[in-house]
């Protein structure tokens, strides 16, 4: 079987999505199990798989037998197997997280929730293993549908939400097919491995030039690449809590893949570096993007909305790590979009906690929530440290990699960019942090509680429940776990926050035995 | 230098760790168990640094890398004659201010006593990470560790106030601390290619292959970047977080945090730069006189505080450059005298804080205009004050004394002798802000009947130690310890010989 794990990656999800809907429509109560199971399956078969190509170097797989390029063809390399364990990791922890969530907020739609979900992993998971530039589109579109169709689902605004991604995705799906198409015009090849041989004699051909922009720009879009952005937080605003925290955490990172697949094996790094100047047009778009987004999640006052915008800065760190074209750089954005994974599907998870209890995401509804939520804030309080890039998390050391390399280019702007940009975070999460642990305008929470009367008139938002009493007693005389979110919500949170401890510890281990190997030749 | 592995410097720093751990388990059901926690890590704390003096005595180092996370990133620990000098300050103080603590948030019946008592435990622990650090990185974590574990403390009464003032606190420090430091340490590590700290200065060792302008800026954001040293202009934090509870102003915003701060300005003068390089560049010399602006400053300021601890925050603001002057005027003398103050200062500001503490738990006052004729019923506490105020001031035989000497001998070797204008000025401005207050409490009349006024406000005023029927003295918990704070600079005067050794040899390692 393991020979076939390449393929078995995208035929589980494919066939559970199809099966999943058949169980559904017999026992609902068998799709989260069922999910779930299909997903820890694949996992295991990713991280089998992450596990052959270090050992033995890259897997080639050919569909059907047929040989590449006039068959399709399935490589997998240090980087994809790296990605593909991510994604595969990510969805199995999300889907254990969505039980409760999807059961409050999609009540009833749960077995289509669970098939497109698998549509959208099989999508994403075959961007990533596949080696044909136009399988890619297939499963980019397989990807951007399934997206659709969830955050459509979500509460207020998400259908048009949607409706805004639809238009501006399928621009970018149609970019993407129009390089496709011109390069297959000069090359009539679509398999990566072979117009990476056949297009550096054509490097100034006009067509291949356009295929080239072409490509850029259609994954700028999928990837929110400021000023590409716009449809992505009103998007992964709305979407369902459980939705947030996967697109949020894989899509834009596997859309990175595909532009760094792109710009380092379909084209030379040196069409790329040299011959257009697309790394340092990127450079510039993504430090305006790790501005823009902090600076706009400064103002939100949602705390999903807040985290959509840093995802724009942390899609700005990313491409910013791959523009500077050196080894510390590219190996920073690597490293970060692991990292970036985890974080975001960490505080997305927590948002959607925290929906689940109090009901909304906004800023307000955190106020004291440390002592209804002490666990869930407390990963909270990790994931934003994480962010910010204080040791010992893991978002310390990706930023580190991703500032030396800013600096080895000479890039001085880049680098001070970098750190108001972090601190730019800080502040949006310290604010944030001060009124979950230390509310503003509630009075001294001293032995004496203060009258019912009095603690009417305090303002703030309604629909908080009114404030534990006894709090000045001590924490441990509430039982902890009371108010807390239920367990199977509770656990991800906790995996992903060991993850962000944990992953920094183990990033030297993880660029010499994976990430540096991806380092395209010539940085 | 014969290096030693051990992994004591790690057991140093994580013993307290895992007693937070457990005063979190225990929390407010067992306090007294809780409290066994804390008084036991600082003992055990303090047993396993003052093992590891000897072979620093005999001119070992001990190392211990724990983690060696990526090329150039290690969590490796060195104690050296610096490290050890800071460690045993630190962990010393802890004890006593343990049991202060412990007497202050009982007699005021605080609330979050278990958040207290962990933080606290944390803070300590980081702060031996930062002494034991061998590598800007492991400075840099454990920096940014207590920055976050110390903010729970200054935000402890959450009265408006204290979030108002906590969170000044955190912008300033970790605002501060990524903005520059970060960036300084990017710079070092580009340059360099290591974050090792070495004798000579890592970035001397690479003079010549980077500019002078580089150098230059490199120094000025680690400057910046050290908000914990409280040089001003960056200093307003400090004040601010005198909203903490007493304990947590006595030991970290007099000794752990603040000390922090200046322990790692010294070790980038000298491990980092290097006295060479700094002295080629110019760059001590302008370190001087800026840390002379604030030491004249901050007096200055600190005369027209009415709040005790506002006071002594501005105080603290000022002693903390010499420090910084003392290592800046990169001579023999001066380098002892700025490490000596690291100890001398802690002992007196600590009673300082300890009275000031004492006094608002006994009599409910914060304010040095209400002092008037305290000392009657607090004599012990401003007898104490009085020593405390005395080492500040420098006047023998206090420790206090000592430092000062030194620095002004530094000031003469390094042949800038408007420092001792400036150290000249300083003390007078010191015994300005100072004496009076002494004066007002042994001298003045007493004023207020201070008991029966406050009894009615609260109603369960603490248990006060009562000797005799005019003394209304703090719990014995509390005075015990200020007392013996006192008697420890005083000590220092007459026997620095351990503290004086380690610094000569810190002094040794760096000039040659």
């Amino acid at each position: 079987m393991i020979e076939h794990a390449a393929i078995l990656i995208i035929v589980i999800p494919l066939l559970a999505s199809f099966f999943n809907l058949l169980i559904g429509l017999w026992r609902k109560r068998l799709c989260y199990p069922f999910v779930v199971a299909a997903l820890g399956l694949n996992v295991i078969l990713s991280i089998s798989v992450l596990n052959t190509v270090i050992n033995s170097g890259t897997i080639s797989y050919r569909l059907g037998g047929w040989a590449p390029p006039w068959g399709i063809e399935y490589v997998i390399d240090h980087l994809n197997a790296f990605i593909l364990a991510i994604v595969s990791f990510i969805s199995l922890i999300v889907a254990i997280y969505s039980k409760k969530s999807i059961e409050q907020e999609l009540p009833g739609k749960t077995v289509y929730f669970y098939t497109i979900y698998l549509l959208l992993v099989t999508g994403l998971l075959g961007i990533t293993v596949t080696g044909d530039v136009f399988n890619l589109f297939v499963f980019l579109e397989i990807t951007s549908l399934a997206g659709y169709a969830l955050i459509a689902i979500g509460r207020d605004k998400a259908p048009l939400a949607s409706f805004n991604y639809v238009i501006m995705g399928t621009i970018g799906a149609c970019f993407y097919l129009l390089g496709v198409g011109y390069l297959y015009i000069v090359t009539g090849s679509l398999n990566i491995a072979d117009l990476a041989k056949l297009l550096p004699e054509l490097y100034h051909s006009k067509v291949v030039l356009a295929a080239f922009a072409f490509f850029m720009v259609g994954v700028a879009i999928k990837i929110a690449l400021f000023p590409l952005h716009v449809w992505l937080p009103d998007a992964y605003t709305y979407a369902p809590s459980t939705v947030s925290a996967f697109v949020a955490s894989t899509m834009t990172k596997v859309g990175a893949y595909a532009m760094i697949r792109i710009m380092f094996t379909v084209f030379e790094p040196r069409f790329s570096i040299e011959m257009l100047p697309v790394t340092a047009i990127l450079g510039w778009v993504a430090a305006a993007a790790m501005v823009y987004g902090c600076i706009m999640a400064l103002a939100q006052t949602d705390l999903k909305r807040a985290l959509s915008y840093i995802l724009i800065a942390e899609v700005g760190y990313i491409v910013m790590g791959v523009s500077v074209a050196n080894r510390a750089g590219f190996t920073g954005a690597v490293l970060h979009i692991l990292n970036d994974a985890f974080m975001m599907a960490c505080l997305f998870m927590v948002a959607g906690a925290v929906v689940y209890k109090t009901g909304s995401s906004n800023i307000q509804n955190l106020r004291g929530l440390h002592k209804k939520m002490p666990f869930t804030m407390a990963a909270f309080t990790i994931g934003a440290i994480s962010m910010v890039g204080i040791p010992p998390t893991a978002g310390f050391f990706s930023k580190w990699y991703l500032i030396l390399g800013a600096i080895a280019a000479q890039k001085w702007l880049f680098a001070v960019l970098f750190l108001l940009s972090s601190l730019a975070v800080a502040v949006v999460f310290f604010r944030i942090i001060q009124n979950v642990y230390f509310p503003p305008n509630e009075s001294t929470p001293h032995p004496n509680p203060l009258p019912q009367g009095e603690r009417g008139n305090m303002g703030g938002n309604p629909t908080i429940p009114p404030p534990l009493t006894g709090g000045g007693k001590g924490e441990g005389e509430i039982g902890l776990f009371s108010h807390e979110a239920p367990a199977t919500m509770l656990i991800p949170i906790f995996i992903m926050t060991a993850g962000i401890l944990l992953l920094g510890m183990f990033s030297g281990k993880i660029i010499s035995s994976v990430i540096q190997f991806t380092v395209p030749g010539g940085f | 230098m014969e290096v030693l592995i051990s992994v004591k410097p790690l057991l140093a720093v994580s013993v307290s760790l895992i007693a937070a751990f457990f005063i979190a388990l225990t929390g407010e059901r067992a306090r007294n168990l809780r409290e066994f926690w804390t008084i036991s890590a600082s003992v055990v704390k303090f047993g396993i640094v003052i093992s590891m003096l000897q072979p620093i005595l005999e001119g070992k180092v001990i190392e211990y890398t724990l983690l060696s996370i990526t090329q150039g990133l290690e969590l490796k620990f060195r104690v050296d004659a610096l490290g050890i000098f800071f460690a045993i300050t630190a962990s010393f103080l802890w004890i006593i201010t343990s049991f202060y603590s412990i007497g202050y948030v009982r007699s005021l019946n605080e609330h979050a006593q278990t958040r207290y008592f962990a933080c606290f435990a944390i803070a300590l622990s980081a702060t031996m990470g930062v002494a034991f650090s061998a590598n800007m990185f492991t400075t840099f974590l454990f920096y940014e560790i207590i920055t976050l574990c110390t903010y729970p403390l200054v935000a402890h009464k959450e009265t408006p106030e204290a979030i108002k003032g906590a969170r000044r606190y955190i912008t300033y420090l970790l605002g501060t601390s990524i903005a520059f430091q970060l960036l300084a340490v990017f710079m070092t590590y580009s340059a360099a290619g290591t974050l090792e700290f070495s004798n000579q200065g890592i970035l001397n060792n690479v003079r010549g292959q980077v500019s002078d302008t580089f150098l230059i800026i490199t120094f000025i954001l680690f400057m910046a970047g050290i908000t914990k040293a409280a040089m001003m202009p960056l200093h307003s934090w400090l004040p601010a977080a005198m909203v903490a509870p007493t304990p947590v102003s006595a030991l970290l915003h007099a000794v752990a945090v603040v000390k922090t701060g200046v322990f790692v300005v010294v070790k980038i003068v000298l491990h980092i730069f290097g006295i060479d390089l700094l002295s080629q560049l110019g760059l001590g010399t302008a370190l001087a006189y800026f840390a002379s602006i604030t030491i004249i400053v901050a007096s200055i300021i600190a005369l027209k505080q009415d709040n005790l601890k506002r006071r002594l925050a501005y105080s603290t603001i000022s002693q903390l450059s010499y420090v910084i002057l003392g290592v800046a005027l990169l001579t023999p003398s001066g380098i002892t005298g700025s490490i000596m103050h690291i100890v001398l200062h802690a002992f007196g500001k600590i009673t300082l804080f300890f009275v000031a503490g004492a006094i608002y738990v006994a009599a409910h006052k914060t304010n040095i205009s209400e002092l008037d004729g305290i000392g009657k019923e607090m004599p012990f506490t401003m007898a104490a004050f009085t020593l405390g105020a005395l080492s500040m001031i420098g006047i023998p035989p206090l420790g206090g004394f000592l430092s000062k000497w030194y620095i002004a001998i530094g000031s003469i070797e390094a042949q800038q002798l408007p420092i001792l204008l400036v150290l000249a000025s300083s003390t007078i401005l010191n015994a300005c802000y100072f004496l009076p207050i002494v004066y007002a409490a042994f001298f003045k009349s007493e004023q207020c009947q201070l008991l029966v006024s406050k009894e009615t406000e609260h109603q369960q005023l603490p248990p006060t130690l009562t000797l005799t029927p005019s003394l209304k003295e703090a719990p014995a918990l509390m005075v015990i310890p200020l007392v013996l704070t006192a008697i420890g600079a005083l000590v220092l005067f007459f026997a620095p010989s351990v503290f004086l050794e380690l610094a000569r040899m810190v002094v040794a390692g760096v000039i040659n």
